[in-house]
C-alpha cells in the first residue's frame, strides 16, 4: 500500500470536506429545518388546502430520489430558462430534501407536546403563533433532536451527490485524486474514514445537545 | 395581592349591574352526538366564590372552559368584568359560509377569546406548568410576554407571590423538581400574575395525592378570604361548603340546582342532588 499518497492525499481531501461537504451540509440544513417547519405547520393547519399542500410537498420530496431532484434543478430547470450556478443548485435540492424529511419529525415532535400547554399559553394570553415559538417549539426540539440528527447525518453523506453537478466538495476531490493516481481503493476508503469521522464527531454533538435540553426533564 | 382594580381599566358605558362581574346565560355545546351542554346560566358577582359540583360527565369543567374560551360553545353568551358580550351563538354562525365571511368569523372569535381570556385566569388540573421553564418563569411569562410588564418589575411581584403560597426557595426549580401540591401552587401563582378578574379552577386538586390536597386548598381558601372572584369545578365539597357563596349542582347538563352551600348540602331539594350528595359522602353504603 502506498502510505505516501495516503499522506500525500489526506490533507486535500479532508479540506475538500471542510470547505465543500460541511459548509454544503450545514447551509442545507439550516435552510431545510425553515422550510420543513413551514411544511409541518401547514400539514397541522385545519385549512384543508394548506394541509394538502404540506402533504403533497412531503410526498414528492419522499417519493423521488435525490440524485434526480438534483438532476432537475441543475439540467432541467435550466431548459425552462432558469440556471443555476453548482453550489446554489445543491444548495436548493438539498434544502428541500431535508424540508421535507425533517417537515414530518417536526410535525410528530408539535403533536407530542400535551394539548395542556397550548391552553396553558392561550390562559396566559399568549397568541397561538407566540406559544408555538416559545412553549411548544422548545418543548418539541427536545423530541426532535434525535431524528434530526439523523436526517443531519444523512445530509452529509448524501452531499457526495453533489459531484454530479460539478460541486468541488470532498468526493470530486476523491475521484480526481483518484483517477489521477490510479489507486481507487485507497483514496476512496480514505474519504470513507474522513465521512465517517465527521458523523463520529456530529453524533458526539447530537449527545451534547440532548443532554442540555434534557436538564428539565424527570429522570 | 389584591384583585386588579376595576378603575384601571375604563368603563364600557353600558356596563350592567356594577358588581356583576361574570354572566353568562344560556350556553350549549355538543361534541359531536353528545349534547353536554343544554342552556347553562350563571352570574356571578365581585368577590364570589362559585363551587361547580357535578358527576364526571355532567359539562361542569365545559362550562369553565366556555368561561375563557378554552372550549367554543355552539350557542350563549359570557360576558366577564365589563367587558365586551361574547355571543358564541353569533360566532358559530359567523364561521360558516363562504371564505370571506369565515375569515370575518375567525378574527372575530379570536377577538371575542382575547376578551374573555384579558380578563381570567385559570388553574388545571394537571397545573399544565411549562416544564422547560423553571418556576419564576413559569410566572412572569405572562405579565412579561403578554402584558408587557418590565422584567425586574414583574420578578419582583412573582417573588411576592410565590412567598406567599410558601415557595420563594423554589423560584428557580424546574416543575418537576416540585411535588404535585407545589407545582399546583405554582399554577396558582401564575395565574394570580396575571391579575386576572375572574379566577377559574379546574378540579385543581383531582391529580393529587390525598396527603397534598390541604396545601392547595388552603391557599385558595386564602385567596377567597382576600376577595378573590372565583369559580371552582371540584370534588371537594367540603371545601365547597365552607369557602363557596354559592353551589352549582351540574348533571346531564343543565344546573339541577343552585343556592347557598347550607342549603345545597343539608337540604337538596333535587333528587339528583341527594343521590349524588349520598354517594360521594357514603362511598360504601
Amino acid at each position: 500500500m502506498d502510505w505516501q499518497l495516503v499522506a500525500d492525499s489526506f490533507w486535500p481531501l479532508l479540506r475538500g470536506g471542510l470547505v465543500g461537504t460541511i459548509p454544503l451540509a450545514l447551509a442545507s440544513f439550516a435552510i431545510g429545518l425553515v422550510l420543513a417547519l413551514v411544511v409541518a405547520l401547514l400539514r397541522l393547519s385545519p385549512n384543508p388546502v394548506l394541509s394538502w399542500v404540506g402533504r403533497a410537498y412531503v410526498s414528492l420530496i419522499r417519493g423521488t430520489p435525490l440524485l434526480v431532484q438534483l438532476f432537475i434543478i441543475f439540467y432541467g430547470l435550466p431548459q425552462l430558462g432558469v440556471r443555476f450556478d453548482p453550489w446554489p443548485a445543491a444548495i436548493i435540492a438539498f434544502s428541500m430534501n431535508v424540508g421535507g424529511y425533517a417537515a414530518e419529525v417536526i410535525r410528530a415532535a408539535i403533536l407530542s407536546v400535551p394539548k395542556g400547554q397550548w391552553e396553558a399559553g392561550w390562559t396566559v394570553g399568549m397568541s397561538p403563533v407566540r406559544t408555538l415559538s416559545r412553549i411548544i417549539l422548545p418543548q418539541a426540539a427536545r423530541v426532535s433532536v434525535p431524528p434530526l440528527s439523523n436526517t443531519f447525518i444523512s445530509l452529509v453523506k448524501d452531499t457526495s451527490l453533489a459531484t454530479v453537478i460539478l460541486v468541488t466538495e470532498m468526493f470530486r476531490k476523491a475521484q480526481e485524486i483518484a483517477a489521477f493516481s490510479n489507486e481507487f481503493m485507497v483514496i476512496y476508503t480514505e474519504a470513507a474514514l474522513i465521512y465517517w469521522m465527521f458523523c463520529t464527531v456530529l453524533a458526539t454533538g447530537q449527545n451534547a445537545i440532548e443532554k442540555r435540553l434534557d436538564r428539565y426533564v424527570a429522570h | 395581592m389584591s384583585p386588579t382594580d376595576p378603575s384601571d381599566r375604563p368603563e364600557p358605558s353600558d356596563r350592567p349591574v356594577p358588581d356583576t362581574l361574570l354572566t353568562a346565560r344560556g350556553i350549549e355545546k355538543s361534541f359531536g352526538t353528545n349534547h353536554v351542554l343544554r342552556g347553562v346560566d350563571l352570574e356571578v358577582r365581585r368577590g364570589e366564590v362559585i363551587a361547580l359540583i357535578g358527576p364526571s360527565g355532567s359539562g361542569k369543567t365545559t362550562v369553565l372552559r366556555s368561561l375563557n374560551g378554552l372550549e367554543t360553545p355552539d350557542a350563549g353568551l359570557v360576558q366577564v368584568a365589563g367587558g365586551p358580550v361574547v355571543d358564541f351563538g353569533a360566532q358559530a354562525a359567523a364561521t360558516t359560509g363562504a371564505w370571506a365571511g369565515r375569515r370575518a368569523g375567525a378574527r372575530r372569535a379570536k377577538a371575542d377569546r382575547a376578551a374573555l381570556r384579558d380578563r381570567s385566569a385559570m388553574v388545571f388540573q394537571h397545573h399544565n406548568l411549562f416544564p422547560h421553564r423553571t418556576v419564576l418563569e413559569n410566572v412572569i411569562e405572562g405579565p412579561t410576554q403578554v402584558k408587557r410588564i418590565p422584567r425586574a418589575t414583574a420578578v419582583n411581584r412573582a417573588e411576592e407571590l410565590l412567598a406567599r403560597v410558601g415557595l420563594e426557595d423554589k423560584r428557580d426549580a424546574y416543575p418537576h423538581e416540585l411535588s404535585g401540591g407545589q407545582q399546583q401552587r405554582v399554577g396558582i401563582v401564575r395565574a394570580l400574575a396575571l391579575e386576572p378578574d375572574l379566577l377559574l379552577f379546574d378540579e385543581p386538586t383531582s391529580a393529587l395525592d390525598p396527603e397534598l390536597v390541604g396545601e392547595v386548598l388552603t391557599v385558595m381558601k386564602e385567596l377567597a378570604d382576600e376577595g378573590w372572584t372565583m369559580v371552582v369545578v371540584t370534588h371537594e365539597l367540603q371545601f365547597a361548603r365552607q369557602v363557596a357563596d354559592e353551589v352549582l349542582f351540574l348533571d346531564g347538563g343543565v344546573v339541577v340546582e343552585r343556592g347557598a352551600p347550607a342549603q345545597i348540602f343539608s337540604q337538596p331539594a333535587e333528587e339528583r342532588t341527594r343521590r349524588f350528595l349520598d354517594r360521594i359522602l357514603h362511598p360504601l353504603d
